[in-house]
């Protein structure tokens, strides 16, 4: 009797240890990584070569906004002061002192390289005179569904993030390749079902060993011949993508990837 | 014990599996037009000459065609020749998709004929150059001045395939070609291939001719014409030219359309200031009336099934467009938006109607659903109306008129197509001034 309960105790107790071991978010917490994301969004779309990326363009608006109110707030008081009093002496080793510190805040370092960066998209858009209309149409699109994206992408990105063990910035990274890569075919419907679920198995060096269509039965049912072509673009993209933009560690966690492509919004736009 | 172990093992491997699994959402992707090489076909080198076809020619003639059809329509970009790396023969045979990878290619059509015992052969196939291997492949025989005809049937397979929807390529398109001044417009029906060629002239010109529309075969043509000054609906068979006029009516008949399995003619009847609908069925001649209100009912159209009419009416005061059943019942408006709406065209697909709008002195052409909401004007111009469908219900033709000045000069009407998407849109080459086209269905079906 005794026994059995002995046994019945360190059994359980095993099962427990395993479980914690074993269940990610209950040993890990969730990374809370927000500032630093943006930062790395914009490196991540200087690699990528995506048409327009609307995501990175946001965000370096909003960071040359940020920029010239510092500039204002910090810069434009002792000019102002030198027009006033041309004749004044001059200023202590104090302030100098603080003129650096202003130098250091700005980081010209960090930030002048994504200033050209967004003029770099601007002549794109403005040279390709054949797709400006196309590029309306994009910019109406991402207007509209701005803020929902925003909200869905931390979302998504929440919840996989402490589920797989991608971070934000390596889930970032491999979307904004695939974005790029993924030919959208035209003349989908509106009213149906658009998800096309793909599981990849990966090498080491984000190649693709194996890919597979999950609802593939779906491809061949009457009536659902658009499904058929949105799944082989979607494979197309990947395949275009090779390798894929994998985090150069822990193989063994993303060596199984699913990919959910769903071009419902940007339909609806 | 031991199995007391494996369990463990086996739900300690299931905890770990069941989280390795990384899902990412693709929620974006790009709407450029998909990159196409397309291949001149090879000609078969033991080919018979026939009549005055440049044989030699033929390979690069039908690829062109081919391209132009998918530049039209906006969703592909044919990649230029000179950058192909591959002989047309060998591509055919086994393409190097690394090669035709490095052009940005991602579909290639290759292919080949033959002219033997005065009969063409076409072949052609399609690969996916990202999966490298081969999509469709078709093989066509059909009488080597049809080649015109095979190129739009090979652009509607392909079209087809990268679609997921039928093409478009394979029809024609029937309109009123217009010369003359204003004042003095000489008009007759003419019909030319979806790409401008071809074009055949049905009648002469001696009298006015207006809103042309096909039968579901392709075979009959009706429209109006004021005959003797008498304004009436006519029926036309393209192949033998023999014309007849619609119903014995004590008035004018106007707007004529076939309903969709062909075999009745919808059209208005005016009398004394009053105009209402009327069908009337091909075999037995029955004349049935299908609206009776006291304003100006006009423009009717079957849905593609054939239970609902749409047609535009004042009745409201303004003009509108109406949805009623096939027998005249449930009359409901279906548009509310300020100007006037008319010339309703229902889908082939069933989920639009297409339309004209007026408002303000301007001229739109748009589509909604066919409860009337979700309107979306696509296009807005000084003059435009008489929009028809595709067969597959992706592209609206119309026709547009320029400015005239005081003298009448300047003065041009011409044919244009746009996607429903509102984008590509496009002048149709005709060889003189056109107006009220009406699509064909596919010749091939």
């Amino acid at each position: 009797m005794i026994k059995s309960l002995i046994y019945s105790i360190s059994f359980h107790s095993l099962m427990i240890i395993l479980t914690v071991l074993s269940l990610p978010f209950m040993l890990r917490e969730p990374v809370d990584l927000p500032p630093i994301v943006s930062v790395e969004l914009i490196q991540i779309s200087d690699k990528t070569r995506i048409p327009y990326a609307p995501k990175a363009r946001k965000l370096i608006e909003e960071k040359k906004k940020i920029e010239e109110e510092r500039m204002v707030s910090e810069q434009a008081p002792p000019s102002a002061k030198a027009k006033e009093k041309p004749d004044r002496i001059p200023m202590p080793n104090e302030k100098k002192e603080e003129k650096q510190i202003i130098k250091k805040k700005q980081n010209p370092e960090e930030i002048k390289p994504e200033i050209r960066q967004s003029s770099e998209f601007e002549k794109k858009e403005i040279i390709d005179t054949n797709q400006i209309a196309a590029l309306i149409d994009k910019a109406k699109e991402v207007e509209a569904i701005k803020e929902k994206k925003s909200n869905k992408v931390t979302q998504s990105s929440q919840k996989n993030s402490f589920a797989s063990g991608l971070t934000l910035s390596e889930e970032d990274a491999l979307r904004a390749q695939i974005f790029g890569c993924w030919s959208i075919p035209l003349g989908l419907p509106y009213d149906q079902n658009l998800l096309v679920r793909i599981k990849l198995e990966l090498k080491k060096d984000g190649t693709i060993m194996k890919s597979e269509i999950l609802d593939h039965e779906r491809m061949n049912r009457p009536g659902q011949k658009f499904y058929k072509v949105l799944a082989e673009s979607a494979l197309r993209a990947v395949r275009l993508c090779q390798p894929l933009k994998v985090p150069p560690t822990g193989y063994d966690k993303w060596k199984d990837l699913q990919l959910n492509f769903n071009p419902t919004e940007m339909l609806k736009g | 014990m031991k199995k007391i172990l494996f369990t463990l093992l086996f739900y300690f491997i299931f905890l770990i599996k069941s989280f390795a699994l990384i899902e990412v959402d693709i929620t974006r992707g790009n709407l450029d037009p998909l990159p196409i090489a397309v291949s001149p076909l090879h000609v078969d080198v033991k080919s018979d000459n026939f009549k005055d076809l440049k044989v030699k020619e033929l390979g690069e003639n039908i690829s062109e065609i081919i391209e132009k059809n998918f530049k039209n329509t906006g969703l592909f970009n044919p990649l230029k020749k000179e950058a192909f790396v591959q002989k047309p023969d060998i591509a055919h045979l086994k393409p190097r998709f690394e090669d035709w990878r490095l052009i940005k290619a991602q579909a290639l059509v290759t292919g080949k004929l033959l002219i033997k015992n005065e009969k063409l052969k076409v072949e052609f196939r399609l690969w996916d150059l990202t999966a490298a291997q081969e999509m469709t492949a078709l093989a066509f025989t059909t009488t080597p001045s049809n080649w015109r005809r095979v190129a739009h049937i090979i652009s509607d397979k392909i079209y087809e395939r990268l679609t997921g929807e039928e093409g478009y390529f394979d029809t024609r398109i029937i309109y009123v070609a217009e010369s003359g001044p204003k004042s003095q417009r000489i008009k007759k029906l003419a019909i030319m291939d979806q790409d401008g060629s071809n074009t055949k002239y049905l009648t002469l010109g001696n009298e006015l001719v207006l809103t042309p529309r096909f039968n579901p075969t392709n075979q009959m043509v009706t429209y109006m014409s004021y005959f003797r000054n008498m304004p009436r609906v006519y029926l036309l068979d393209i192949e033998t030219g023999t014309q007849e006029v619609v119903g014995n009516f004590p008035g004018m008949t106007f707007a004529p359309r076939f309903s969709p399995d062909g075999t009745k003619i919808i059209m208005s009847f005016a009398k004394d200031g009053n105009s209402d609908i009327y069908t009337m069925d091909l075999e037995s001649r029955v004349v049935e009336r299908i609206t009776e209100h006291s304003s100006i009912d006009t423009s009717p159209s079957f849905s593609p099934d054939g239970k609902f009419i749409a047609f535009n009416s004042d009745r409201s005061g303004l003009q509108q467009i109406y949805v009623m059943r096939s027998d005249g019942s449930n009359v409901k408006r279906v548009t509310f938006g300020k100007g006037i709406y008319g010339t309703p065209v229902w889908s082939p697909r069933g989920d639009l109607i297409a339309f004209t709008k007026m408002h303000k002195g301007r001229f739109y052409i748009g589509v909604m659903r066919t409860d009337g909401t979700g309107e979306r004007l696509l296009t807005e111009n000084y003059y435009q109306e008489a929009p028809s469908w595709s067969p597959n219900g992706r592209v609206l033709v119309f026709y547009r008129e320029t400015k005239a000045g005081d003298k009448g000069e300047g003065f041009t009407a011409k044919l244009w197509s746009i996607d429903i998407t509102g984008y590509n849109e496009r002048k149709l080459s005709t060889k003189t001034d056109a107006s009220d086209p009406s699509w064909s269905s596919l010749l091939s079906k």
